[in-house]
């Protein structure tokens, strides 16, 4: 394993401490518990909050600010984070107008979140976000997994939440944009956890896994590569066989690197993307590309869709000022 | 039982996972994220650091205090499971320290584990080892056998639980969503449990000495 590191057990504090000092205008990292929020808060308006296990960088922290998060509580690498930091998170930044959790659907994260929203003296909600379309949802499983389309979630209701929206109305929001999303993930090498020192995955020089997680844990099947126009139409079918828009729907398009896939081959899979949505009759009016909810290095890409509407349009195209996400600001 | 003896256990447990480290980060690498191991360990350890405050305490505080802690420091599933588990026993801590109300308290904290996990036997998780754990104690104990067999019998219930998530199909946690190829491999929270459980009852069965002194030794 060949990583920055001083000691493992530093990591996630010292790449705090160096986020923090990068984004020092607009962020606090808060210790013992941990978590980072935004220096200057809204009075009165939904406290937004996630959070997760580290390694998924900018996810979550990176979306702290105007228009998007409030507060995050970072876990270890890959592991959820504990409810006495999101009960600390939410004490700091609730103003009045209740705490939103935003929560992806892993088992730790929602029992976490589940006991910090039983604890805190907050006023709260929580939207689960389960975009992943690579893994059933039946009876049979703990459900879709919550992958890169969270960070849509975060952008739009972050944006009703700033333009004045209630509690009530952000949940409604969110529940209702996590129904339009769809993602899927493929992996052409392995993440290594900084403890564990070792690749999670094994893959051979010609396979990748389809449908991976954000773990590295596995997905649908392992194959051989493809070229990338099959690899994009694999994703696709998948996901627009879950989401069966109606031909000629306006969609917003995520292509997002799992961490150590280059901008170039991202930006290759969304022209891939772009022609075959375009070819299913689909309508791509915003495109976003880059490395949102990454898996440490991982080289490996997922793709997200999302069926929009006026007013999920309207709160994506609203401004944004965060350390990963910025615009209109 | 009293607060002293749980940080005993404490240790007992982090002895018996340290010597387990990387045969349990294997199993978990095969059909999970590798993370399972360095949670317990990091909450251990965190308990080890607080053994003086656990020692102080009676039974049922000293597991509250040391379910807080496990909450606060282990996170992903575990965190939360096993928070559970010592918040619901010290809750029905019993004031006596007889067989029959350390078996009541073990089964309401694996009933509280339950209820937060939303899962029984038969998903690949640890509750296939806790769940079997908990009904023979209860047997054992309303039977009136005596410690010594219930300290050896209740490692072998685990040992089974544990060697039966095998052929199963994981249902709940991250190696779920691996379906039919997570079969073949035994669960890493399944396989802990039965560490940890096997330890405790050593270090049990050694603090009562005598002829039933268990050396039966986790393979």
């Amino acid at each position: 394993m060949k990583k920055f590191l001083n000691n493992v057990d530093d990591f996630l504090t010292e790449s705090l401490a160096g986020f923090a000092a990068a984004h020092a205008d607009s962020v606090v990292l808060h210790t013992e518990p941990l978590f980072v929020r935004r220096r200057h808060l809204q009075p009165g308006k939904v406290a937004l909050i996630s959070g997760g296990g580290s390694g998924h960088e900018p996810l979550h922290a990176g979306f702290i600010g105007r228009g998007m998060l409030d507060a995050a509580c970072p876990g270890q690498v890959f592991t959820s984070p504990t409810p006495d930091q999101m009960i600390a998170a939410a004490g700091a930044v609730e103003t009045g107008g209740g705490v939103l959790f935003i929560v992806k659907n892993y088992s730790g994260d929602v029992m976490n979140f589940e006991m910090a929203a039983e604890s805190t003296a907050r006023k709260n909600a929580t939207v689960l976000v389960n975009d992943d379309v690579a893994v059933d949802d039946s009876s049979f499983t703990t459900g879709r997994r919550g992958v890169a389309g969270t960070v849509i979630v975060e952008k739009v209701v972050g944006s009703l939440a700033e333009a004045g929206g209630d509690l009530q109305a952000c949940q409604a929001f969110g529940d209702r944009v996590v129904k339009r999303l769809g993602s899927m993930g493929v992996a052409l090498t392995s993440c290594i956890v900084p403890r564990a020192g070792r690749p999670t995955l094994v893959l051979g020089d010609d396979e990748m896994e389809m449908g991976v997680g954000i773990h590295g844990e596995a997905g649908r099947r392992r194959c051989k590569m493809m070229s990338a126009n099959a690899i994009t139409a694999e994703l696709l079918d998948a996901i627009l066989t879950d989401l069966s828009p109606a031909r000629g729907a306006e969609i917003l398009l995520l292509v997002n690197g799992l961490g150590g896939t280059p901008l170039g081959e991202l930006y290759l899979l969304c022209d891939a993307a772009h022609r075959r949505l375009s070819a299913d009759g689909m309508q791509v009016r915003r495109t976003l590309v880059g490395n949102f909810t990454t898996s440490l290095e991982m080289a490996g890409a997922s793709l997200t869709v999302c069926l929009l509407d006026q007013e999920i349009l309207e709160h994506w195209d609203s401004p944004v000022n965060t350390p990963a996400l910025r615009w209109g600001a | 039982m009293n607060g002293k003896l749980i940080a005993e256990c404490c240790d007992r447990a982090y002895a018996a996972l340290v010597q387990h480290t990387d045969e349990i980060a294997a199993l978990d690498q095969q059909i999970g994220d590798g993370d399972h191991i360095y949670n317990m360990l990091r909450g251990l350890e965190a308990l080890r650091a607080m053994a003086p405050q656990i020692e102080a305490a009676e039974m049922g505080q000293a597991l509250q205090l040391a379910g807080g802690k496990l909450l606060s420091t282990v996170g992903g599933s575990s965190g939360p499971l096993l928070a559970s588990l010592l918040m619901g026993m010290a809750r029905a801590a019993p004031r006596e320290a007889g067989a029959d109300g350390v078996a009541a308290m073990f089964a309401a904290g694996v009933d509280a584990m339950q209820r937060r996990g939303k899962t029984g036997t038969g998903s690949k998780t640890m509750m296939d080892v806790l769940i079997p754990v908990a009904e023979r104690f209860r047997e054992l104990a309303a039977a009136q056998a005596g410690v010594g067999e219930i300290l050896a019998e209740l490692p072998r219930v685990a040992e089974r639980g544990m060697a039966s998530t095998r052929d199963m199909l994981a249902l709940k946690g991250r190696a779920s969503f691996l379906g039919d190829r997570s079969r073949g491999h035994i669960d890493p929270g399944a396989r802990s449990s039965h560490v940890i459980i096997t330890a405790i009852c050593a270090l049990l069965a050694e603090s009562r000495g005598g002829p039933e002194r268990s050396h039966e030794e986790v393979s």
